[in-house]
């Protein structure tokens, strides 16, 4: 275990040393910025003339921030993505790995340890970043989110379950191919949950299966879903569902939160990932 | 000694696919400098990743240290430079040190005296708190020494430890070797230079597309030489006797070159001359290179 923690602590050395850290924070403070001068403006808004009413004006920036968030969370898994993607498969091309497993390490501890120092940057920056932006917006618009600490645990644990699954391709597969394959079905599992929400709003089985099918075979989607749900006011929610069943449809709209059995398979996923990450990596031949 | 040799290796094979890597490859490396020398491809670099558990062998067993390939009570004793070295570079040197100390389990006391001892023996004392990133080739070939030398490890593996240095540098990598030999040190030096081996090793193997072709002492591997004989009046008849001792050829300068002879036998091919008639006035044995001795026993 203390192998992980030393091969953890490279991972968060390497991330602040090559300056990625940094690129991150400064590029999402300029975001940030670009952001809250945006929301600062909604109070300027007039319909026929009158400034919008205090509800308007909430509703207003709690769907901006939905949209502001549904950016960052793609950011953050991308992100995860491109950091762990080349995180073993690169040790291994440039030869860096050669002379660390020869110590004595084990394979799980060395894919553990890697695992853990992705995730202690990924929530570091995950976590920092969207604590920042909330906080900017309250203080300009007045409005903050009903549930932020369940926002941030399902948008970083979207990251998470990306990061994870990026992470067991790079014990078998080169950086970029890895990177491209979850880059992709990130992309599909979004698109998964779209359909299924379209077969719930037209009642059609199948497609709704294979809705839920995306959904339980890679959980970024419907983490996602949960983050939606942490954001939106209660006025929105009773809005939305009173639309009927065809709202389901929307993405960036959740009528509830991920049921429990939901998130316990989401945690199981990413112990079992790891698992199967760290049983590739020992029969690799480096 | 009657202890078990550090090295043992038993029948192994390695396959990648259909290519063999190593075939039915056995060794035994009882102590000292051994070297480990073949062509480019011969399967060197395969051996010494098995030695280390990076990579299963297909089949056959052996053991390093006294323990199975690649267990972390093998690890804990072996100190290792790749053939194809790289190290961290964002990190100084310093930090690839304290690195290695740390995965290696060295106690937190020693680790500063222990990184700058090796600093100093490897040639880079003044470098460093300098990032491996702006190290030449030759440097980072310096830190990776320094970081097999690390904690004083009952064996060392060297892939090709001088590949990427410069004549001063070989001269450093030698007298570092020999330093290791007298400390009682194991030295596994897998190697294509010749003259390097030659230089530095008590016993090799010479290995051939996975197969070893021969294996010893070096002293013993390189016994039979060839003799330059510079005499006069030697007959046809005289010729054909001391042919039995070896193989003949005429040198530039009028002398007679034996190729091939046991050194014991030198004594009788002088007799053996004299008696044909003829009048000797040098004797000179040459000892076959292991340049010689390879190239011919690749050859085969």
């Amino acid at each position: 275990m203390t192998g992980s923690l030393v091969i953890a602590r490279q991972v968060v050395r390497e991330a602040s040393r090559r300056r990625l850290l940094l690129a991150l924070v400064l590029l999402t403070l300029v975001v940030i910025a670009l952001t809250v001068w945006g929301f600062s403006r909604i109070s300027d808004l007039r319909t026929a003339g009158q400034p919008l009413s205090d509800a308007q004006q909430k509703t207003i920036a709690s769907q901006l921030l939905i949209l502001v968030m549904f950016m960052f969370s793609w950011v953050l898994a991308l992100a995860a993505v491109f950091i762990a993607a080349p995180a073993i498969s690169g040790e291994i091309e440039s030869g860096v790995a050669l002379a660390l497993l020869a110590r004595p390490i084990s394979r799980s501890e060395y894919v553990i340890g890697k695992w853990l120092g992705l995730l202690a940057v990924v929530l570091t920056y995950g976590v920092g970043a969207a604590v920042v932006e909330l906080l900017a917006v309250s203080l300009v618009t007045g409005y903050a989110p009903p549930r932020p600490a369940e926002f941030l645990a399902f948008a970083v644990g979207e990251a998470v379950v990306i990061l994870t699954f990026a992470l067991a391709l790079s014990t078998r597969l080169a950086g970029m191919v890895g990177g491209v394959i979850a880059a992709v079905l990130f992309g599909i599992a979004w698109m998964g949950g779209i359909v299924g929400g379209i077969g719930a709003a037209f009642s059609n089985p199948t497609i709704t299966h294979v809705g839920t099918a995306t959904k339980l075979i890679l959980p970024t989607d419907g983490l996602w879903r949960g983050a939606v749900w942490s954001l939106e006011p209660s006025l929105i929610i009773a809005a939305g569902t009173q639309v009927g069943p065809a709202v389901a449809a929307n993405p960036f709209f959740a009528p509830e939160s991920p049921p429990a059995p939901y998130i316990v398979w989401a945690i199981v996923w990413i112990v079992g990932v790891v698992a199967l990450a760290v049983w590739s990596f020992r029969a690799r031949e480096i | 000694m009657t202890a078990a040799p550090a090295i043992q290796l038993e029948g192994i094979t390695k396959r990648y696919g259909k290519v063999v890597a190593l075939d039915d490859l056995s060794l035994s490396v009882p102590g000292g400098v051994f070297g480990f020398l073949g062509p480019n491809g011969a399967g060197k670099t395969t051996a010494v990743k098995i030695l280390l558990g990076l990579t299963r062998a297909t089949m056959g067993q052996g053991s390093i240290a006294g323990a199975g390939f690649g267990t972390k009570e093998a690890l804990r004793r072996i100190g290792y430079l790749p053939e194809l070295f790289r190290y961290q570079s964002w990190l100084t040197a310093r930090e690839v040190l304290a690195l290695h100390c740390e995965l290696a389990g060295l106690e937190r006391a020693r680790w500063r005296p222990e990184i700058e001892r090796t600093l100093s023996l490897v040639g880079l004392a003044d470098r460093g708190a300098s990032r491996v990133g702006t190290f030449s080739k030759g440097m980072q070939q310096r830190l990776g020494l320094g970081v097999a030398l690390l904690g004083d490890p009952e064996i060392v593996l060297l892939d090709e430890p001088t590949s990427a240095l410069d004549p001063v540098g070989r001269y450093d990598v030698r007298e570092i070797i020999r330093a290791l030999r007298e400390r009682g040190t194991v030295v596994f030096l897998n190697s294509h230079l010749l003259t390097e081996v030659e230089q530095v090793c008590d016993s090799v193997a010479i290995v051939d597309r996975g197969k070893v072709v021969a294996q010893g002492r070096l002293a013993d591997l390189l016994r039979t030489s060839t003799v330059r004989l510079r005499a006069t009046g030697l007959t046809r008849e005289g010729r054909a006797a001391i042919a039995r001792f070896g193989e003949l050829d005429d040198g530039l300068d009028g002398a007679i070159l034996v190729r091939g002879i046991d050194a014991e036998r030198v004594p009788d091919l002088v007799s053996a001359a004299v008696a044909a008639g003829a009048r000797v006035y040098a004797v000179e044995p040459q000892h076959e290179s292991l340049e010689e001795r390879f190239l011919r026993l690749l050859g085969q």
